[in-house]
C-alpha cells in the first residue's frame, strides 16, 4: 500500500486473551456432578455402587446410543435456527417399513414373501433411504411453502406415525436375518455404541471442518446475511432436513436390530429426547451456536438420569417430572449464558 | 411548539427548574469498565451541561459506545460513579435509567420490525382504555402528535419491516424523544441518514436543547461536530483524553486528539487510467421499486451513486447482486449478457457487495471474526474436498484485519463483542478477501473513524487503480464527490442524470435529488 498516510504500527491485535473454558467443559462437570450425586445416593439408599455395575454402564450407553444418533442431526437443524419434530414418527416409519425387507424365509409371519433372507445391508438401505425422504419432504416443504419448520415437521410426525401403522395394519414385524440383526448386538453387543460414535465424529468433523458445517451455522445466524454471501439457502436447509431424517431411519436400523421386532409405536416421544440432548449439550434454540460434542453429553446425561432413577427405585411419574424440570433448566441456563455473553460479563 | 399535547404530559420525568441547582445534568466520574480481554474504559470521566449537546469522540473501539450503555444501565461500570442532577445514582437496569430520566438512541437499531411503528414507539407506555386494553386510537393520535411536534412524515401504523433503514433512524430518534428526558444520549444517529434528514434531526435536536436537555452526540463526522456540538470529549483506547469548547478547536487539533497521529489526506482520489467497460447495466427494471436504470462502469472507475433516503440506490445494488432479481433489463459483464438470480451467481461472476445494514445482513453475530470474514470465500477458494483450509484462511483473515485494523484481541473473538466500526471493517474484508473485479458499496463508511475512513478510501483508491471496477452508495456528499469519477443520481426509482467528477458538485446532486 503506497497511499497509506498512517503511520501507527499494526498493533491492534494484543496478546490473546486468557482463553474461557469451552462450554463443553462446564456440560461435562453437569454429567460427572450427576454420575456421583447417584454414585453417592446409591451407598446410602440401595446399599451399591451405582458406577462400579459395568452392566449397567453398558445398559446405559446402549440406550443412550439410539437418541444419541438421532440428536445429532437434530443438532443440525437446530442450529439453522429450525427444529424437527418428526424424529420419533420417523423412526417407526423407517423401522417398519425396513423391517419388511430383514425377514427370515422360515418365520411364520412374513410380509413380503418374495423379500426373504436379503443380505443385511437391502434392509439398511431401505430404512436410510425411507428416513431421508421424510427429511426432504420436510425440507421441501420448509423452504417451498415457507412454513414454519414446527409446522412442517408436526405434520410429518402425524403422518409418518400413520404410515407406520397404515404398513402392515398395526402388526408388528420381527424374525430378522441374523447378519441384519448384528446392527444392534454384533461387536459383542457394542455395534449400537460404536455406529452412534461413529456418526458423532464424522458429525463434529462436518461442522467443524467442512464448508458444509459453515454454512449451517451461517443460515441459523443471519439467514438474510447468508443469502447475501452467496449461500444457497434452500438447497442446503433441504440437505440438512436430510441428513436429521436419514439419522433417524439409521437410529431406526439399529434399535429394531436390537431388539429384533419393530412396531408402530415405537420411537415415541424419542424426537423430545432428541431435541432435550441438544438443549442440555449448549445448542442454542436461536440458532447460530452449539456443537455435537455437547449434543454427545447432553444424550448421556439423559441416560444417566433415567437410569439413576431407576436404581434408586424412583416411581416413572416422577422421573418424567424431574427430565421436564431438567430441560426448562438447560433452557433457562442457556439463556442466561447468552445474556452474559451480550450484556454484561 | 406546542407545550402542553399530551405527549409531554404522559411524561413523569421532572420538568429542569428554573434555577438550577446542578451545573451539570449528568456527570460520569472515573468509570472502568473491563471485557475478557480488553478493557473497553479506564477511569474515564464525562460531564454534561444542561441545554447543551456534548460530542463524543473517538476511533473505532474508542470506548464511546460502552460508555453510554453503562449511563443507560445496560452494562455495569467495575469502578466509578453516575451523577444525575448532582446525585448519585445506582442504574441497575435500562428501566431504571429511562426512569431516571435517561433515553438512549443505540448505534444499531433497535425495533421490533414485525410491530408498527407506533407500537414499537410506546412499547411498555400504551395509553389503556377503560378495559385495561390498550387504546389504538389514542396511541395513534398520540404518535401523530409527536410526529407533528418533530415534522416527521411517517405513518404510524405502517409496520417497521416496510421502512427503509434512514426512516427507521427516524422512528428511533422519534421514540427517544418521546421520553422527554433530561439526559438524550445519541450514538451515531445520522450514520444511516442523508444530508436532508440530518438537517431535519438537527432541528430536532436544537429544540430540544433550548429545553434545557443535556444531549450525548457520538459521531465520527467533524462537520457535525462544528455545527451541532457545543462541547466534545475526546477519547482513545478506553482512556478520556480531554473535553473542549467546540467553537476553539480546529478540525485537525480534534483528529490529533482522537488518533494521537496526522491525517493528510481525505479524499486519496487517483486520477486512473480507464479500462474497457466492465459492467453495462441496461434498463434495468425491478417492478415497483425502480425503472429503467442505465449505466456502464468501466475497469478502473468509481461510480457514486447519490439520491435521498428510498430513492432507489441500494435496490439497484441488490438487484445487480442477485438479492432480489431484476423483473426486466440486461446486464452484461466484460460485454457479455448475463443472468444474475442469485447471490452466488453474482459471486462467481466476480462481484462483491458490502451491504447497508451490517446487523441485519452483515454480520453474523453468534460467529467469530474470522468466520465472518471468510463467509463469502469458501465456496469455492480455500476449499479442498469439503473441507475449508483453516490453516490458510487463518492467514488470509489476520492479514485483511490487520491491514484494515480490526480493533480486537483475537480472531476467535465473537463479532458481537466488536464495536460497530471493527465490524464493519470485518464485513469489508469479507469482500475484498473475493478479490472481485466488480465492487459494489453501501455505505462503506457507515461507523468508521475519520483515520480508518481515510484508510478504507485510499484502500478503495487503490483497488480502482488495479483496474477493479467500483460502484459505491453514499449518504455522505463529500464522500461521494471526493471518491467518484462519475455520480449517477437517482430519485424515486429512477435515474435522473450522471454527472462527471468535472461538473458534480453538491448544488447540482441534490438537484437532480430532489427534482
Ligand atoms: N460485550 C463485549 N464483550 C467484549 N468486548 C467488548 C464488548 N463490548 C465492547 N467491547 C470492546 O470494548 C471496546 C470499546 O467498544 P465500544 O463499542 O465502546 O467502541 P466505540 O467507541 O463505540 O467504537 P465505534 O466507533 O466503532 O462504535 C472495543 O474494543 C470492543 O471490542
Ligand atoms: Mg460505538
Amino acid at each position: 500500500m503506497t497511499t497509506r498516510t498512517a503511520t501507527a504500527p499494526n498493533a491492534t491485535l494484543a496478546a490473546p486473551s486468557k482463553k474461557r473454558l469451552p462450554q463443553e467443559v462446564s456440560i461435562l462437570l453437569v454429567l460427572f456432578g450427576i454420575a456421583a450425586f447417584f454414585e453417592v445416593l446409591g451407598w446410602f439408599l440401595v446399599g451399591q455402587s451405582f458406577l462400579g455395575n459395568m452392566s449397567r454402564l453398558q445398559i446405559i450407553i446402549l440406550q443412550v446410543s439410539v437418541i444419541g444418533i438421532i440428536a445429532v442431526g437434530v443438532t443440525q437443524v437446530i442450529i439453522t435456527g429450525g427444529i424437527d419434530l418428526s424424529s420419533g414418527s420417523v423412526v417407526a416409519m423407517s423401522g417398519m417399513v425396513a423391517a419388511t425387507f430383514a425377514q427370515q424365509a422360515n418365520w411364520p409371519k412374513i410380509i413380503h414373501p418374495a423379500l426373504v433372507d436379503l443380505p443385511w445391508f437391502i434392509p439398511l438401505l431401505v430404512g436410510l433411504a425411507v428416513g431421508a425422504a421424510a427429511g426432504f419432504v420436510n425440507g421441501w416443504l420448509i423452504t417451498k411453502t415457507k412454513i414454519p419448520p414446527f409446522i412442517a415437521t408436526l405434520g410429518m410426525m402425524v403422518s409418518a406415525r400413520g404410515v407406520a401403522r397404515w404398513y402392515t395394519d398395526g402388526s408388528p414385524v420381527s424374525g430378522f436375518t441374523e447378519s441384519f440383526a448384528m446392527l444392534g448386538n454384533g461387536l459383542g453387543r457394542w455395534a449400537p455404541v460404536v455406529i452412534f460414535l461413529i456418526v458423532a465424529v464424522v458429525f463434529h468433523v462436518v461442522m467443524r471442518y467442512t464448508r458444509f458445517g459453515k454454512f449451517t451455522y451461517a443460515i441459523g445466524a443471519n439467514p438474510q446475511a447468508a443469502r447475501v454471501s452467496g449461500i444457497n439457502i434452500e438447497s442446503h436447509l433441504i440437505k440438512v432436513y436430510m441428513i436429521a431424517g436419514l439419522l433417524a431411519g439409521l437410529a431406526a436400523m439399529v434399535a429394531i436390530a436390537r431388539i429384533k421386532t419393530a412396531q408402530a409405536g415405537m420411537g415415541l416421544m424419542y424426537e423430545l429426547d432428541a431435541i432435550a440432548a441438544a438443549v442440555i449439550g449448549g445448542v442454542s434454540l436461536s440458532g447460530g451456536r452449539g456443537r455435537v460434542t455437547g449434543t454427545v453429553i447432553g444424550a448421556l446425561i439423559l441416560g444417566v438420569m433415567l437410569s439413576g432413577f431407576t436404581f434408586l427405585r424412583v416411581d416413572a411419574y416422577y422421573q418424567d417430572i424431574i427430565k421436564g424440570a431438567i430441560i426448562v433448566v438447560a433452557v433457562v441456563v442457556d439463556m442466561h449464558r447468552q445474556n452474559k455473553r451480550s450484556k454484561t460479563t | 411548539m406546542n407545550n402542553s399535547s399530551p405527549v409531554e404530559a404522559l411524561s413523569e420525568s421532572s420538568v429542569i427548574p428554573q434555577t438550577k441547582p446542578y451545573e451539570y445534568v449528568l456527570e460520569v466520574v472515573n468509570a472502568r469498565k473491563e471485557f475478557p480481554g480488553v478493557v473497553a474504559l479506564d477511569n474515564v470521566s464525562l460531564k454534561v451541561r444542561p441545554g447543551t449537546v456534548h460530542a463524543l469522540m473517538g476511533e473505532n473501539g474508542a470506548g464511546k459506545s460502552t460508555l453510554m450503555k453503562i449511563i443507560a444501565g445496560i452494562y455495569h461500570p467495575d469502578a466509578g460513579e453516575i451523577r444525575l442532577r448532582g446525585e448519585t445514582v445506582h442504574l441497575a437496569t435500562p428501566l431504571a435509567a429511562q426512569e431516571a430520566g435517561i433515553a438512549m438512541i443505540h448505534q444499531e437499531l433497535l425495533l421490533m420490525n414485525s410491530m408498527t411503528v407506533a407500537e414499537n414507539i410506546w412499547i411498555r407506555r400504551e395509553p389503556h382504555n377503560a378495559f385495561g386494553l390498550v387504546d389504538h386510537a389514542k396511541m395513534h393520535r398520540m404518535t401523530t402528535e409527536l410526529f407533528d411536534r418533530l415534522n416527521i412524515h411517517l405513518d404510524p401504523d405502517a409496520e417497521v419491516s416496510e421502512l427503509s433503514v434512514a426512516n427507521r433512524q427516524m422512528v428511533e430518534i422519534a421514540k427517544a424523544v418521546s421520553f422527554d428526558s433530561d439526559v438524550l444520549i445519541m450514538d451515531e444517529p445520522t450514520s444511516a441518514i442523508t444530508e436532508k434528514e440530518v438537517a431535519h434531526l438537527f432541528e430536532i435536536i436544537r429544540g430540544l436543547r433550548e429545553r434545557g436537555i443535556g444531549i450525548v452526540y457520538i459521531t465520527h463526522k467533524m462537520n457535525e461536530l462544528f455545527e451541532i456540538a457545543d462541547e466534545f470529549s475526546v477519547f482513545r483506547d478506553g482512556h478520556y483524553i480531554a473535553t473542549h469548547l467546540s467553537s476553539e478547536v480546529t478540525r485537525d487539533d480534534i483528529i490529533q486528539m482522537m488518533v494521537g497521529r496526522e491525517i493528510t489526506q481525505m479524499f486519496p482520489k487517483e486520477e486512473v487510467e480507464l479500462g474497457d467497460v466492465v459492467l453495462s447495466v441496461k434498463n434495468l427494471t425491478l417492478e415497483g421499486v425502480f425503472h429503467d436504470v442505465s449505466f456502464d462502469v468501466r475497469a478502473g472507475e468509481i461510480l457514486g451513486l447519490a439520491g435521498l433516503v428510498g430513492s432507489g440506490r441500494s435496490n439497484v445494488a441488490e438487484t445487480l447482486f442477485g438479492v432480489t432479481p431484476a423483473t426486466s433489463g440486461t446486464i452484461e459483464i466484460n460485454g457479455k449478457e448475463v443472468s444474475i438470480q442469485t447471490s452466488h451467481d453474482a459471486i462467481k461472476l466476480g462481484m462483491a457487495f458490502l451491504t447497508e445494514d451490517r446487523k441485519e445482513t452483515g454480520c453474523f453475530l453468534p460467529l467469530d471474526i474470522q468466520e465472518n470474514a471468510q463467509m463469502a470465500v469458501i465456496h469455492d477458494d480455500f476449499v479442498k474436498y469439503g473441507f475449508v483450509q483453516e490453516a490458510k484462511l487463518e492467514k488470509v483473515c489476520l492479514e485483511i484485519s490487520q491491514k484494515l485494523r480490526v480493533k480486537t484481541p483475537n480472531m476467535h473473538e465473537c463479532i458481537e463483542n466488536l464495536s460497530g466500526g471493527n465490524q464493519q471493517k470485518v464485513l469489508i474484508g469479507r469482500w475484498l478477501l473475493t478479490n472481485p473485479k466488480i465492487l459494489i458499496l453501501d455505505e462503506p463508511t457507515r461507523g468508521i473513524d475519520v483515520g480508518a475512513k481515510a484508510e478504507i478510501h485510499s484502500l478503495i483508491t487503490q483497488l480502482a487503480h488495479n483496474g477493479v471496477a467500483v460502484i459505491m452508495i453514499s449518504s455522505e456528499m463529500p464522500e461521494v464527490l471526493g471518491m467518484s469519477d462519475r455520480v449517477l443520481v437517482m430519485h424515486e426509482g429512477h435515474c435522473t442524470g450522471i454527472l462527471d467528477r468535472a461538473d458534480a458538485d453538491q448544488v447540482k446532486v441534490m438537484d437532480l435529488a430532489a427534482q
